[in-house]
């Protein structure tokens, strides 16, 4: 990864380092060029904090943690960023955690995020979060580029399925959309494609992005002037696709194997959070149930919105037990479109419980990424939050497009 | 000379008054200290790694939090070689503290699960209090004898 700028990011948080985690903490945000603080504050602060905040907690780290809050958003802690952290499974410092975040949200403009961890949290976990944080703190004139100018390429490696696109001046004029098997032949194969579809050549591309899981990999490969998490290039493509680049927006995909909630302003990722605890909300489900149903996955969608998810019982957090649920209604004689309905609302409930309670919904909720064309998803989704989803055209190439549309600030003028 | 558990665990002072006594305090510095000399251990600030929390399952479930399993790590130890215990309700953040509700309240109620005898006192909060306070530790540890040891 390229050297820029040092970012300090504001750490607040309770239990990291009982936990033996601080160090997972440390370890990521050097990979990102950035380093963790700790805002000074006087013990009279922690002390009066609860009646400036307004928030009465028993745990002293919890006092601490918005004393520190408060220092960062009255100016007296210089922090490019903020990390939020407490112990998973802490009830009160979850209470706090988004009450700090929302907080630090509603007046500063300093990046946040938050995180629950537990001793099992790896720095490689932490990457991905810290490095959307720092691109936000350190790019915002590369996140504020609206327009797509020149001739790049965006490719996006994820964990299921690896998709390229070409573009020129605003427009999308070839896309390329294949398996991911092995990281560098599958993102050889789906730039090939969007490259043919173009009808131009590798020489022709000015400039290339890559995003995705596989992107680190990538970058050697295709020499790319941009490498960028998905965060980042996912709420910039969907917000661009769906002609919505100003004021608020809120942008959900569903990947493969996690999850994205995001809570956008002016094309710029403010809060998110990314799950992927279980395969019971991830693309994945929907895959296998397609499978068990017999039924191509571009089908299931159309299966879905003909169903009743309510005939169906199915919520599980664990793909096994999913699966279960399906093949026993299948037994019972449920019919196959409420069975695709049930799966499609299955999924969309949990990524409402576990991660939508965290970000702010705001309209328009924008949907992207292949399960966003499964009908049932987005249909779903309206039926939960009782909200219009807008998925945008495109959306299976959110990650490519948001990469393609970036790189083109590199483009030598 | 008698093992006195103290609450706040780390507090300085509940330390100092005990080894003044002529007792030993069972402290939560003492555990952090041996971390921190312990070669190999690379996991700042205080040296503890992923595998405390796993400890700490010998005290509290795997549905509580790393955070809480973490610290009984240090502090479960000191609670089992416990002879005495010393506990001030309530007190100010700068006497000591360990920073979780959770874990203060299993650590107190785990050592009132021992048999053991406890001083619990309120946390002075007028001069006149804290001569009271101290004078009442002393009297406590005096009365502890010189223990089995």
């Amino acid at each position: 990864m390229a050297k820029e700028s040092l970012v300090r990011i504001a750490q607040l948080s309770c239990g990291s380092e009982y936990s033996g985690i601080q160090k997972e903490i440390d370890t990521a945000a050097s990979m990102v060029n950035a380093e963790i603080i700790f805002p000074e504050i006087s013990i009279d602060e922690v002390r009066s904090v609860e009646d400036n905040f307004g928030f009465k907690v028993a745990s002293p780290d919890l006092k601490l943690m918005m004393a520190r809050a408060k220092a960062i958003v009255e100016g007296r802690t210089m922090a490019d960023a903020v990390l939020i952290a407490s112990c998973f499974r802490c009830a009160e410092g979850a209470l706090v955690r988004n009450e700090i975040r929302r907080y630090i949200y509603a007046n500063s403009k300093i990046p946040v995020i938050s995180y629950s961890f537990t001793e099992r949290t790896t720095s490689s976990t932490l990457l991905t979060r810290l490095e959307a944080l720092t691109t936000t703190a350190r790019r915002r004139s590369l996140l504020a580029r609206e327009h797509q100018e020149g001739l790049t390429a965006g490719v996006d490696s994820g964990s299921t399925t690896t998709k390229a696109v070409i573009m020129k001046d605003d427009e999308i004029i070839g896309t390329g959309w294949v398996s991911t098997i092995k990281v560098v032949e599958s993102a050889n194969e789906a730039l090939e494609k969007a490259l043919a579809e173009a009808g131009i050549t590798r020489d022709d591309v000015q400039a290339i992005g890559v995003t995705g899981y596989g992107r680190f990999l990538l970058s050697e490969e295709f020499n790319a002037d941009l490498v960028q998490e998905e965060i980042t290039v996912n709420s910039k493509g969907a917000v661009y696709l769906a002609n919505s680049q100003h004021g608020s927006s809120t942008v959900i995909d569903i990947g493969g194997m996690d999850n994205k909630a995001i809570a956008v302003q002016d094309g710029i990722p403010g809060m998110f959070t990314m799950g992927g605890i279980c395969a019971g909300a991830s693309g994945r489900f929907l895959e296998m149930t397609s499978k068990r149903l017999g039924v191509d996955i571009t089908e299931l969608g159309d299966l879905a919105v003909k169903g009743m998810q309510q005939n169906v019982e199915m919520n599980s957090y664990c793909i096994v037990f999913g699966i279960q649920s399906l093949v026993n209604s299948l037994a019972k004689g449920s019919a196959q479109e409420d069975v695709a309905a049930a799966a499609c609302y299955s999924v969309v409930e949990q990524v409402f419980e576990q991660q939508l309670q965290e970000i702010d919904v705001k309209e328009p909720l924008i949907m992207v990424g292949g399960s966003s064309l499964i009908e049932g998803v987005p249909k779903a989704m309206e039926e939960l939050l009782k909200i219009k989803v807008t998925v945008p055209p495109h959306s299976q190439y959110i990650g490519a497009v948001g990469a393609a549309l970036l790189v083109s600030g590199f483009i030598d003028k | 000379m008698v093992k006195v558990f103290i609450y706040p665990s780390n507090s300085l002072i509940l330390s100092d008054l005990i080894d003044r006594f002529g007792h030993e305090p069972l402290a939560v510095m003492r555990e952090v200290g041996k971390k921190i000399r312990t070669a190999g251990l690379d996991s700042p600030p205080i040296n503890i790694t992923p595998e405390d929390p796993k400890i700490g399952l010998k005290y509290a479930a795997v549905e509580v939090p790393s955070g809480v399993r973490g610290r009984m790590a240090l502090l479960g130890p000191l609670l089992e070689e416990a002879e005495a215990a010393v506990i001030v309700m309530e007190p100010d953040i700068a006497f000591g503290c360990m920073g979780c509700a959770r874990t203060n309240e299993l650590v107190n109620f785990l050592v009132r699960t021992k048999d053991i005898p406890i001083l619990e006192l309120d946390y002075p909060r007028t001069e006149e209090d804290a001569k009271a306070f101290v004078h009442m530790i002393h009297d406590f540890t005096d009365g502890l004898g010189k223990g089995d040891k």
